[in-house]
């Protein structure tokens, strides 16, 4: 087991560094989401309250994490490193759980610049609306590494995926949503914290057949 | 010879309705559930794909979702004019089954550009089997998740008419479920066929062209 | 006829042209493969005799 955790480390710890070589990603997905509010601050009607700002903000925080997962995949692709990770003397597992985790690391660093701008711009966040957040990140980069290496595998990838993906989020912007503006969050929570295992599970157990050729 | 097999089971859904008072729930509920065991048994070829690895799981699950695709549009048709005539909108967002089916109808839209993206080979077979599992767990959740936004979205719930139902009406419900279920089961099989021989006949044009 | 007869009468109308769409589609298909198959026929027939063929 100490093996797994250990290449699940060695997986993340490539992805995280390639970034911070490279720095592609982060910062385009936290330009793109603060760019996304402010739109959005021209598109909302005034004085159209906080349950639509809410609103706003779930749309915002899956669009960038669909930018975030449209490239996920890209430095294996180009770089042709997929065939040596899948050959490679460890679980494939490890690989989606690596790749789920570094997902989940930028999303987090965008949200740590979205959040803070949002309460600045539109209305100030609650325990429980933050709480919504990192439980629906954690869905997000649990389905989203597993949906991007299936987009990854055919012509069409870049169209593949929001098509595959939103569907499959919108149990989760639900869930957000719910405990963002409900007043009583717990049930909109313990949702999303059962999606959130119902679909790792699933993800973990079936990433195998999808990145073995 | 398949558009004879095709009448024969034409003919038995509207037998069954005759007498009835028309009403599109007779054909729009059962539509619904057929469309569930069809994406249910796409997963479930799916599951026996990945398990035993035999190829011919896969036309198997597909089929199978295609004909649930195809029930599902009919389900989201038939229920918008049910919508109209009963509230006079053509769109309701309360309407829980309506909603979740557009979810489901997009879901599968996306797999089938999802298949048709991916070179054909064992690794678009097991892709299309995950991403039918991944279908069925969608289902529920996705029910669960409508059913819990109405309470922020929809204060106010429109009530159905025609409530309960009465014994004849339950009879003739259930006729018309399982003529709907045979149809089906006799579209899977003639679409089964049909995808199978082209797949056949394209073995043989490659066996021959060589 | 009332507007809620229309309606039922569009519903299942729509149920009974998609059926009927596909049935078309599903002939089309089985035309389809009876042609191929008879082209393929051919090819063999043409080409047992003698073992050089025309074009592949």
């Amino acid at each position: 087991m100490s093996g797994y955790a250990l290449d699940v480390a060695a997986l993340v710890r490539k992805d995280l560094r390639l970034e911070l070589r490279a720095r592609e990603v982060v910062p385009a997905m936290a330009v793109f989401v603060i760019a996304t509010l402010v739109v959005f601050h021209f598109a909302l009607p005034h004085g159209s309250g906080r349950d639509a700002a809410y609103g706003l903000l779930w749309v915002a925080l899956v669009f960038t994490a669909l930018l975030g997962l449209g490239r996920s995949w890209v430095p294996e692709r180009e770089g042709r490193t997929l065939d040596g990770l899948v050959l490679a003397p460890c679980d494939r597992s490890a690989i989606w759980l690596g790749k789920s985790i570094a997902t989940l690391a930028f999303l987090a660093l965008a949200q740590l610049v979205a959040l803070p701008a949002f309460a600045l711009f539109f209305e100030p966040l609650t325990g429980q609306a933050i709480a919504g957040v990192v439980l629906a990140d954690i869905g997000i980069c649990a389905v989203g590494a597993l949906v991007s290496a299936m987009a990854a595998a055919g012509r069409t990838r870049d169209l593949v995926l929001p098509l595959v993906f939103l569907p499959l989020a919108i149990p989760l912007i639900v869930g957000g949503i719910g405990s963002s503006i409900a007043t009583h969050a717990g049930s909109y929570l313990l949702f999303l914290v059962l999606y959130d295992l119902l679909f790792s599970i699933l993800s973990w157990a079936s990433f195998e057949y999808v990145i073995t050729e | 010879m398949g558009v004879a097999l095709a009448m024969v089971f034409f003919v038995a859904p509207v037998d069954a309705d005759q007498g009835i008072s028309q009403k599109i729930f007779y054909f729009h509920v059962p539509i619904a559930l057929t469309s569930y065991i069809c994406f249910g048994t796409g997963a479930w070829k799916g599951l026996r794909l990945l398990w035993t690895g035999a190829e011919r799981y896969d036309l198997e699950s597909y089929t199978a979702i295609h004909q649930g695709t195809i029930f599902g549009a009919l389900t989201l048709i038939t229920g918008s004019i049910w919508a109209k005539a009963s509230w006079d909108r053509w769109w309701v967002w309360s309407e829980d089954q309506l909603v979740l089916f557009l979810v489901l109808f997009l879901f599968y839209c996306a797999y089938f550009m999802l298949r048709f993206s991916i070179e054909p080979g064992p690794r678009r077979e097991r892709i299309s089997a995950v991403y039918a599992l991944f279908g069925a767990a969608l289902i529920p959740v996705s029910a669960l998740a409508i059913r819990l936004s109405q309470r922020f979205i929809h204060p106010v719930v429109f009530t159905r008419h025609g409530p309960g139902m009465t014994h004849t009406q339950f009879a003739a419900f259930c006729v018309c479920w399982v003529a709907i279920a045979v149809l089906a089961y006799v579209m899977y099989r003639i679409e089964l066929v049909g995808k199978r021989s082209d797949a056949q006949l394209q073995d043989l044009r490659e066996a021959v062209a060589t | 006829m009332s507007s809620g007869e229309k309606y039922t009468a569009a519903a299942y109308a729509v149920v009974f042209l998609t059926l009927l769409v596909w049935v078309v589609i599903i002939a089309a298909k089985l035309a389809r493969l009876e042609r191929e198959k008879a082209e393929l026929q051919e090819r063999l027939r043409d080409t047992t005799p003698k073992p050089d063929s025309d074009d592949g």
